[in-house]
Formats: C-alpha cells, structure tokens, sequence
C-alpha cells in the first residue's frame, strides 16, 4: 500500500489542480492556474496558442533538464568519473541542435501567424464602441447611437481600500473588479472598438475577450470582439497611468441581442430626457457627481 | 608554461594612503573592488524597495503605503537593480578578470577608468535624491512612472523628471566610457600568444557586450533628452496635442532597451561558461559555437525590440515579422544551454558553490527563456503583456540569471581576490535558501498573470491574495538570505582557508596563473603562454 498513497496524492493534486484550470471565465478565481479561454474567437486563440507553447516549453524541459539530471548524477567525481577531454567537439550534435530548434520554431509560427492575421481583421462589424481612458476611469460611446458614460471603480472598493483594512472573498468577491456602470453589449454580433485616451496610456483589457489594446492619447486603436456567452467579464487597466492605475476597473455585461437592443433604447430615452432637462433650465448650477 | 614575475614592484616602493587607494585609483583591481561594492550597496537599496512592494502586496487592501509612492517604488527599484546593480557588477567584474584573463598589466585606459567607477556616485546620488528629499518632507517624491519613463505619465513628475533624466546621462557616460575601456582592453593588450579564438568566453561575452553599449547607451540619452525638452523647453515630440507621438518613445527606448538586457546577460553567460568547464573538469563544448552564438544574439537584440509593444497597435506586417525575429533568437540561445549541458556530460563533476549557482543559472535562465518564447507569440501575448507573467519571465532572467550568474562569478574568483576560501558550507546554505525562496517568490507569479493580475497595481482583488502571500513569503526570504552573502564574503575577505594559485582543481586560464592574492600589479611583463595554460587554447581549432 505505500506505492498507492502518492498515486492518490498525485491523483488528487492532479484533480484539483484541473478543476483550479477550468475557471470561471468572467473574472479570476482563486487558486487559478490558467489562462482563461474566454468567450470570444481570439480568447479561445489566445489559449490554444499559449497552451501549445506550453507543451512544447515543457518537452523541450523535460529533455534539457533529464539531460542535465543524467549528467549530474552520472559523470560526478565522487562516483569516479573520468573526464573525457576530448569530447569538446561535435559538428553533427551542432548541426542537430540548430536545425531541430528551427523546425519547432516553424512549427509554432504557422499557428500564429494564422491567428494574428485573423486577429487583425475587423470586417463586418456591426457596431462600433469607443472607448476613451482617462485618469482613472473609462467613457464609453455606442457610436451613432448618441449613447455615451462613464464608468469608474464602485463605491464598495472605493471605500474599502481607502480604509487600509483587508478586503476578503465573502466581503466582497469583487473587490477592485466592479464598475458603477457596466458595459452592456450583445452577444453573437461583431463588435468594433475603437480605442484611445485623453491624458496618458491606458490598456484596455478583459482576459475573456483574449485582447489588450493601448489606449494611448492621439492615436486610435482597432479591435473586435464576438461574444459567445452572456455573462459578465470584468477586467483591468493593464498599462501604468499614474497613481491609480490599480483602480480603474473594466465590466462587460455581455446579454443577447434583444436584450441589448431594449437597454440601448432605454439609455437614449434617458439622454433625451436628460438633454431635454438640461436645456429647459441651462440657469441652474449643473448637478454635483 | 606562465610564468609569474616582478612581485616586488607591486607598491612601487610607495605606501598609498586610503584615500590615494580608494578615490584616485587607476589599478584595475581597486576599481573592479569599488564597483562590486557599489553594486552590492545598490542591490540592498533596490533589494528594500522591493521588499516595500512585496510587504504592500502580501494582502489585498492597501495597508502599508500610498498608491504614489507605491509606484515610486517599482520605478525606482528597476532603475536602481538595472543601473545600480547589475550592470555596475559586470563591469566590477570585468576590470577584475579582463586583465588577468589576457594577460594585461591593467585595463587600456586607467584614468579614465577611475572617471567611469567615480561618475557612479554621483549618478545615483542625483537618482535618488528626489527620494531622500520625499523623506525630509521636500517635493513630491522619485518618478513614478515606470522605469521605462513612458510619455505622457513620465511628464507628469515634477521636477524628479529631470533629476532621473540627468542621473541616466551621466550613467550612460560611465557605461560607455566603461565599454570603450573594455575594448580597448581586449583588441590592444592581449598576452602574446592569446588569439582572439583562445580568449576566454568571459572575456568574448564582454568584448560583445561593450559594443552593444557604445551602440546602445547613446539612443537612451536621445530619447530621455527628448522627453527633457518635451517637459521643459516646449518640445512635443511625444506630445500627440502638439503634433508628436508617443508611441515613438517607446520604439526609440525599447531600441535601446532590448539590446540593454542583452547586456545584462551575456556576461552572465561568460561567468557560466567559465565555471561549468572548471568543475566538470572537461573544456567547455563547441567554444566557437558559444561565441558565435554571443554575437548572433546581439545582432538579433537590434532587430526585436518591438516585441514589448505588440498592444501598442502596430500594423499587422510588423506585428509578424517581430515575432519571427523575436523567435530566432530561441536558437542561438539554445546552442547555449546544448552547449553547457553537452560539457557537464562525460565530465567528473564536483559541486562548489560556484557550480550550484551556474547550474541553477542554466536551468532557470532557461524557465525564463521559455517564458520569453511564449511571450514572443503574438496571439497569447495580447493576453499576457503587462500582467504578472512578465513580472514573473523577467525576473527568471535577471534574478535567477544575471543575479546568480554574478553570485557564481564571485564565488568562484573570491579566492582569488581575497587569498581566502569562502565558508562552503555557508555557501552552500546561500545556494539552496536563495533558490527556494528565489521560486517561491516568482513562480507563483505566473499563476498571477495569467489569472489577469495586471503589473504595477498596489492593490489587487481578493482571488489574487493566496499566490501573492506565498510571493512575498519568498520575496522576504530570498531578501534576507543575502545578508548571509554579505556575511560571507566579509568572512572571506579577513579569514578562511588559504587558498593556492590554482584555486580550483580543474581551472584553466591565466588568472590562475597569478598568485592567490593577485598582487596589486600582475603580467607587468607579457606572460609566456602556451595551449595548456588556456582554458580554450585546445579546443579552439
């Protein structure tokens, strides 16, 4: 029974280490090994490409490192072992080991070279977003729907990291990852963002999506996004922009189509209602927040 | 065989005070001991500021520090572990065993030898006094905008902008009036006998890296002299609202910034092949491969340095072709690790500190290097760029590589600097507390990134709290077992066992050739050599 306990200690570990793998895709999980493989084409790239450098990462380990091991344990002067001065030399090896590398190497940029071009087509979109980043909140644009907000980091972690306690997982499972008003968009349509900022370089990044773009002030970035599943993905600033970069969180609430169609249409008869407001008395103060 | 002479001139028959010794001193040794000194001072002052980041980020919450300054702290620890640290060490190290490696008297240029280690000072005087004065209530502190100085946040320091753009001025003064030195070293002032085939991979790794800085150093000044008259006389080359661009820093620093890590490694390199040779008793394999696997990588480093801007929206053919380039590189670098590993084979191995730390170099340099391969893709880069994984790939690279390749060098020249044996034992603990902790405190930080921890954030949501506890658990340990380092090298430095000429058994080269304490003047006559004597002059046909 003592060769079972590690089998099932291996097998546990193994088990639990899969199910840490096969995360949540909307947000981070403790104990989380992995890349998500997000929602959309691109996440679901992003993954099998990673994971494929992965594989090959650890084979080419597990032959260098078992060499290495070999070696250690067998030519060590304890044992006796002679050193062969003469072996210093080998064209065939060297040859052997520039060529195999090469051939890997091909191996791994035919995938990646598929995707990146994919990537990088933005055709038959059906909607455009922009997003502007600003210190330290993001503006949101349906553009051509005259639908435009801002979206900053909720009041909860606002004042829990502003009380300097420790914020824990059944407080609040959200902490620093919720906005006071979420990106809605639709499921299972081609979607185009259109990216930059005002004042410096942000990154715009929701790991389910499986892209970042710099939002970076006198350019405009391109990217597209289809998502599969409804749900809600939440992500992160992912470039440095000052004090609180770690505090401008990004959500996507992603519903199907109608629903999608019936919120934009409530936040434009909002905006008229407000436009209107703001017009029939342009004499008092403009509301604080 | 080498033949060692003219001892007795060592003092020229004159006692120099300190500070003759110390601050006017043109002997390669004295310089290479100030600036390892230097270096060492600086790794605990980046070394703490690392340990501020990683005591702020043992729990989610901010408990310790404020945003601001917390960002300070990351800025200022790349820039003082980079410039501070580990180049200064390299350098320490090759105005050191250079000259004694060729057979050289001293290096080329000794006056402007003590110019390049006494600018240092000063350097990070200017560095960190923005700081210091934070301290003292005055100001508003250090940069706090990355060390890559990224325009527009950079220009939102007020004025640390200029104190840290003057301090990478007068560092890039030293390094490339170091490189200069280091070359004129090498292509004039070879013993006879010593081709440029039989020099030491030591010495060819800095010959190679000397040029990447003369070529390098320079376009680091341009880009911060831009960002200068960007911040203060009007300029916009990096402001979009004036017509400039800021992404077009990022090209000219990141053209600057690949080759720089280069540099800090492939001295690194040198330092693992010297020693792996040495204790496997057996010459290092494919001595022309390794060389020209050196200079294939600095060639490469010129043409990738887009590869740490894949997000930034670049158009889609440049996107591919640095990916391709970026991959290339994997192939000289494994003709490298082959290389070390194919010399351990048939070897007679022992196991010294100085061993450990250059097989710990080998196989954690190479978990970073299969982490940069994966970070060169472009699909999978969209999701790993500016998280923890490459927090997690770069400090494989400079900590478990530039970092223990240095830890290795100075233990296996310590001997012969001192006339002492180190502590083995206390070595050996060295060894085996720096590695655990060393992956106990970055390898979680892979985990981290790809779960979706951004870098350079001071708080973080609570599903990241158990892997960064465990990080900052290593980060502390692997801190404090480099006072141990320091304990040791003290130790050896006053007592220990006396150590022979030929420090180690199968060392080969001429620096074994001098006396264990090298002397203050070594090889004033070009020593007679012969193929024995080199660690390569056999195998180099």
């Amino acid at each position: 029974m003592k060769i079972a306990r590690p089998v099932h200690a291996i097998a546990g570990l193994l088990a639990a280490l899969a199910a840490a793998a096969a995360s949540a895709v909307g947000q981070p999980e403790r104990w989380q090994l992995n890349m998500t493989e997000g929602v959309t084409i691109t996440a679901e790239r992003a993954y099998d490409m990673h994971m494929i450098m992965l594989w090959i990462c650890v084979a080419i380990g597990i032959v260098v490192f078992g060499a290495m091991a070999i070696a250690i344990f067998k030519f060590r002067k304890s044992k006796g072992a002679v050193p062969d001065r003469t072996f210093v030399h080998s064209t065939k090896l060297e040859i052997l080991w520039t060529a195999v590398p090469t051939l890997i190497l091909v191996v791994m940029a035919v995938p990646a070279t598929i995707k990146v071009i994919d990537a990088y087509n933005t055709q038959g979109h059906e909607m455009t977003v922009k997003i502007v980043g600003q210190q330290w909140l993001w503006t949101y644009e349906y553009v051509g729907e005259d639908v435009k907000f801002t979206s900053r980091l909720d009041r909860a972690s606002d004042r829990m990291r502003q009380s300097g306690q420790v914020p824990t997982l059944s407080g609040d499972p959200n902490y620093l990852i919720d906005v006071d008003r979420r990106l809605v968009l639709p499921t299972d349509t081609k979607i185009r963002f259109i990216i930059t900022a005002d004042d410096v370089i942000h990154a715009w990044w929701v790991p389910a999506l499986g892209w970042k773009s710099d939002a970076i002030p006198g350019i405009i970035n391109e990217q597209w996004a289809e998502i599969r599943e409804p749900g809600i993905y939440r992500g992160q600033c992912a470039e440095l922009c000052g004090k609180d970069h770690g505090f401008m969180p990004i959500v996507v609430e992603a519903v199907p189509r109608e629903e999608f169609q019936r919120q934009l249409a409530a936040m434009k008869a909002e905006n008229d209602t407000a436009a209107r407001t703001a017009s029939a008395a342009p004499a008092t103060a403009a509301p604080q927040g | 065989m080498a033949t060692y002479a003219d001892t007795a001139h060592a003092d020229h028959g004159q006692k120099q005070t300190f500070f003759q010794r110390w601050f006017l001193s043109t002997n390669h040794k004295d310089i290479g001991t100030l600036y390892l000194i230097f270096s060492l001072v600086m790794f605990f002052v980046g070394g703490s500021m690392a340990l501020v980041i990683r005591a702020e980020l043992f729990q989610p919450g901010l408990q310790l520090v404020d945003p601001a300054f917390f960002n300070q702290m990351t800025t200022m620890h790349a820039l003082v572990m980079i410039f501070g640290a580990v180049m200064p060490a390299f350098v320490g190290l090759a105005n050191w065993m250079v000259p004694l490696m060729i057979g050289a008297p001293d290096m080329a240029l000794p006056r402007m030898n003590n110019w390049s280690f006494w600018i240092m000072p000063f350097a990070f005087a200017l560095l960190l006094m923005p700081l210091v004065l934070y301290f003292f209530g005055i100001g508003g502190g250090g940069p706090a905008g990355g060390w890559t100085l990224y325009p527009p946040l950079s220009l939102q320091g007020g004025s640390n902008v200029a104190f840290t753009i003057f301090a990478i001025h007068l560092m890039g003064i030293s390094s490339i009036m170091g490189a200069i030195n280091i070359i004129a070293t090498i292509l004039n002032m070879r013993a006879p006998g010593m081709d440029l085939l039989k020099m030491p991979i030591f010495v060819w790794t800095w010959l190679i890296t000397a040029f990447l800085l003369i070529a390098v150093m320079p376009v680091l000044a341009g880009a911060v002299t831009m960002l200068l008259t960007d911040k203060f006389f009007g300029t916009s080359f990096f402001s979009a609202a004036g017509g400039g661009d800021p992404v077009l820093y990022q090209h000219v620093f990141w053209f600057f910034g690949h080759p720089e890590v280069y540099i800090m490694i492939l001295p690194a390199f040198g330092i693992v092949s010297e020693i792996i040779p040495t204790f496997a008793r057996k010459p290092l394999f494919g001595y022309q491969a390794m060389v020209y696997a050196t200079a294939s990588i600095a060639f490469l480093s010129f043409i990738v340095w887009a590869h740490h801007m894949f997000t930034v929206g670049m158009p889609l053919g440049a996107e591919l072709y640095f990916m391709y380039a970026t991959m290339l590189i994997a192939i000289p670098t494994g003709v490298k690790v082959f290389n070390w590993v194919t010399t351990m084979w048939r070897g007679s191995m022992t196991f010294e500190t100085p061993m450990l730390f250059a097989l710990g170099f080998v196989v954690m340099f190479t978990i970073g290097g299969f982490s940069g391969l994966m970070l060169a893709m472009v699909p999978a880069d969209y999701q790993y760029h500016d998280t923890y994984f490459v927090v997690a790939h770069f400090h494989y690279v400079l900590v478990t590589g530039s970092v223990f390749g240095i830890m290795a060098g100075v233990y296996y020249w310590l001997p012969k600097w001192t006339g002492h044996y180190y502590n083995e034992t206390l070595g050996k603990i060295h060894f085996w507390g720096s590695t655990i902790f060393v992956n106990l405190l970055f390898f979680p930080q892979h985990f981290l990134g790809l779960a979706g921890m951004p870098r350079r954030i001071p708080d973080y949501n609570v599903a990241f709290a158990d892997f960064n506890m465990f990080s900052s658990i290593g980060g502390f340990g692997f801190g404090f077992m480099q006072l141990l380092f320091v304990y040791i090298v003290w130790q050896a430095a006053r007592s220990g066992a006396k150590a022979p000429d030929r420090v180690w058994e199968g060392a080969r080269g001429l620096e074994w050739t001098v006396p264990s304490p090298a002397p203050h003047h070594t090889f004033t006559k070009p020593p007679t050599i012969s193929d024995e004597d080199l660690a390569h002059g056999d195998v180099a046909r």
